[in-house]
């Protein structure tokens, strides 16, 4: 703990981010979703400390970082997930084009909508693939008949690539099918709702190589599209997806940039222990 | 000796043969403080192997014992010379010896009938008898085996092994009694309601509209024995009004506890729930019987209900839901938590309200868990008998008008058996019958309720 704060003021890690987010919206235009001075808090202990992060949209940007780091806890305050964890305290600033998520006008349940989110383990509700993506859109009322809502589920199949699969047993449950196109269902739900960014935690960590290439590839395809944050634990997928990367480690923002960079030329003595397996 | 007196006198040696048994143990273990015993067994073992072989066979014998020495010493009574003057016929017979035995064990001053009297000696002699060859097998029992338990200790004697299967059969006996009791129960519940088939026609019982029970002075198959209102006002007040009343409520209140409440009013509603499942039912007989049937009886009245009873299924019903409540409650609770919190997560991530996931979401995946709860809630309210002796009164109406008075199947148990009655008239095997009726219904609710909510358990591990 000591040996960290030495080396890595928080005032030290917020010039960083600053200098380096602002050398990238030169780059690729305004960001989607900007965070400024963030901490997270469960209960006394502080589970984030000062994160300042800009997400772009023609980008998939990937947190990684060890076990317990706190980059599912950052993903979760991107669309108020954890508000349902009632001990949870959030502090700064996050804001989704210029909207500030926590301010006291936001509905949350608009906010999901637009900040769409996938879990690590695939969780298809109980009901038919068809029930499973028009979920979303009946809540929103997004569908004025039926065939515009059979119109939805087909275009966020197919956007998910797993229409060919699953377009003559629409009807079966949702938690029949492999854990990979669960996953796929999944993400295909949180598509149907047409969102400008997807929050994915992990989202291959309980999937099997070739499933989790699947994902990947959707991932690739999707990119543009929304704006796609991911966190994962392996260093491979994020140098495989990612165009931005962002390190974190105990709760601080290590360092933040293009994935390249990060993984062929980090600036951070901490991210190359991290990335050639020193420690993690 | 009495049987007491013996069963101390033999589980007192057995101490003493398990203090032999350790000592010839412990004389075995050889070798210095820390070196491995030459023992298979620690000593103690062999204690208990030689107290175990003192007292089983022998408490064994007596149990046999205690049942065949009265057929043996009635036999020896009857032999002697006083027995000749005994009436010929049977039942006059009987009662003549039992009046005997009753003197002579003790347990009656004087006779009745003085030809008791006179078998009183033949029968003490026998009692003498046959309770000094008992007690002389028994102690011979617990020394012949004690010893024989003893001489087999050995170093290598699996003293150990042997105990824990002896444990093992007394742990396995513990568990069947219940089940053989419950079977016991049953079977007394056929064999009777047999002999009431035999006097009324099952169909004329089972589908019956009518019942008087004490019309029956008649010739047989007279009918009178139409169980249909009972079981009507049993379904009427326990699976209707009862459920209309605790399935909403229960449901609410489980869905507010995992949903809404903050940890804390949860942590000291959920145990108050629970204490209420066992407020004794007499103590909502009392409420339904003195506040709650009045009550509505007046409102009827107000409302133009001019035939309203005072006795009625709605008071039963409505206390009897309520009593029901935590039950549902609590049945439900355990469903919506056993929901995987990735399926709530995954609804409020796609921007669903609170309210939204879980009519959409929770509810559904928990509905199996919840039906059969409410299953199990049924079979228990159909059971259910303080609350509709004291509310629901003992007229049977077939009415579907909840302000009338019904009766159902646990009241007219409780008035066939309660009283002066004879054990023969099929007034009073009647009773047996609709327990029987009782028993099967309510075991069919739980074996389909237990696997529904198995099937569902399954579901999500």
């Amino acid at each position: 703990m000591n040996y960290d704060q030495k080396i890595l003021e928080p005032n030290e890690s917020v010039n960083m981010t600053d200098s380096a987010t602002t050398a990238m919206n030169t780059e690729s235009g305004t960001p989607k979703m900007t965070a400024r001075h963030v901490d997270v808090f469960y209960g006394d202990k502080q589970a984030i400390n000062d994160v300042s992060i800009d997400v772009n949209m023609d980008s998939v940007t990937a947190f990684i970082g060890p076990s317990g780091c706190g980059k599912s806890t950052f993903l979760r305050c991107m669309n108020r997930m954890n508000d349902t964890i009632p001990i949870a305290r959030v502090t700064g600033e996050i804001k989704l084009e210029g909207e500030d998520i926590y301010a006291s006008q936001m509905d949350v349940v608009q906010l999901r909508a637009r900040v769409g989110m996938v879990f690590q383990k695939p969780n298809p509700f109980p009901k038919s693939i068809y029930d499973n993506i028009a979920y979303g859109p009946r809540i929103h009322g997004l569908a004025t008949g039926k065939e515009e809502l059979d119109e939805i589920v087909e275009s966020s199949l197919q956007r998910a690539g797993l229409w060919g699969e699953v377009k003559d047993r629409l009807d079966d449950s949702g938690t029949a099918l492999s854990g990979g196109q669960q996953q796929r269902l999944c993400i295909a739900r949180a598509i149907a709702v047409d969102p400008e960014v997807i929050l994915m935690d992990e989202p291959c960590s309980a999937l099997d190589p070739i499933a989790t290439a699947k994902i990947e590839e959707l991932i690739h395809e999707l990119r543009g599209k929304y704006a796609i944050v991911i966190v994962t634990h392996n260093m491979q997928q994020a140098a495989r997806v990612s165009q931005k990367t962002a390190f974190f480690h105990l709760g601080t923002l290590v360092e933040y940039g293009e994935t390249t960079d990060i993984f062929t030329n980090p600036r951070e003595e901490k991210t190359r222990d991290y990335i050639t397996g020193r420690y993690g | 000796m009495t049987g007491a007196t013996l069963l101390f006198l033999i589980i007192g040696l057995g101490l003493i043969a398990w203090f032999f048994g350790r000592l010839k143990a412990a004389g075995m273990q050889s070798g210095g403080k820390h070196s491995r015993s030459a023992l298979h067994s620690l000593p103690n073992y062999h204690g208990w192997y030689v107290a175990l072989w003192a007292i089983l066979p022998a408490a064994i014998f007596l149990a046999v014992w205690s049942f065949a020495s009265p057929a043996l010493i009635t036999d020896a009574a009857l032999t002697s010379p006083a027995a000749a003057q005994l009436p010929q016929d049977a039942f006059a017979r009987a009662a003549i010896l039992s009046e005997a035995r009753a003197i002579a064990s003790g347990n009656q001053v004087n006779a009745f009938n003085p030809l008791s009297q006179s078998m009183v000696e033949p029968y003490r002699d026998a009692i003498t008898y046959y309770q000094m060859i008992g007690t002389v097998a028994a102690l011979l029992l617990v020394f012949a085996c004690g010893v024989y338990a003893w001489l087999q200790i050995k170093p290598d004697l699996r003293a150990r092994t042997k105990i824990e299967r002896v444990t093992m059969l007394v742990l396995l006996l513990a568990s069947l009694i219940a089940i053989v009791t419950t079977v016991g129960i049953f079977l007394s519940l056929v064999f009777e309601s047999v002999r009431f088939f035999s006097m009324v026609s099952p169909i004329d019982f089972l589908f019956g509209t009518e019942w008087n029970p004490k019309a029956v002075a008649g010739p047989r198959g007279e009918t009178g024995f139409g169980a249909i209102p009972l079981f009507w006002g049993t379904v009427f007040i326990g699976a209707i009004i009862a459920m209309i009343v605790a399935i909403p409520l229960g449901l609410m209140s489980a869905i507010y506890l995992t949903q809404y409440a903050p940890a804390k009013f949860r942590s000291w509603m959920k145990p108050i729930l629970e204490v209420l499942a066992g407020v004794p039912t007499v103590v909502y007989g009392y409420f339904a019987a003195l506040t709650v049937a009045p009550a509505l009886r007046d409102f009827a009245v107000s409302i133009g209900i001019s035939n309203a009873s005072s006795e009625s299924a709605l008071a039963a019903g409505v206390v009897m839901g309520i009593m029901i409540i935590p039950f549902v409650s609590s049945m439900a609770d355990d469903s919506i938590a056993a929901v995987p919190s990735a399926m709530r997560d995954g609804s409020l991530a796609m921007g669903a309200t609170q309210s939204e996931t879980i009519k959409k979401v929770l509810i559904p995946a928990a509905l199996p868990g919840v039906v059969g709860g409410v299953l199990l809630a049924v079979s228990r309210a159909i059971g259910e008998t303080m609350i509709v002796v004291m509310a629901a009164g003992l007229a049977a109406n077939m009415t579907a008008n909840p302000f009338s008075s019904v009766t159902t199947v646990t009241t007219q148990i409780v008035q066939l058996l309660t009283g002066d009655q004879e054990f023969d008239s099929p007034k009073t095997l009647a009773a047996f019958a609709l327990g029987l009726v009782l028993f099967i219904v309510t075991l069919l609710l739980n074996l389909i309720a237990l696997r529904v909510v198995k099937k569902y358990r399954e579901a999500y591990e």
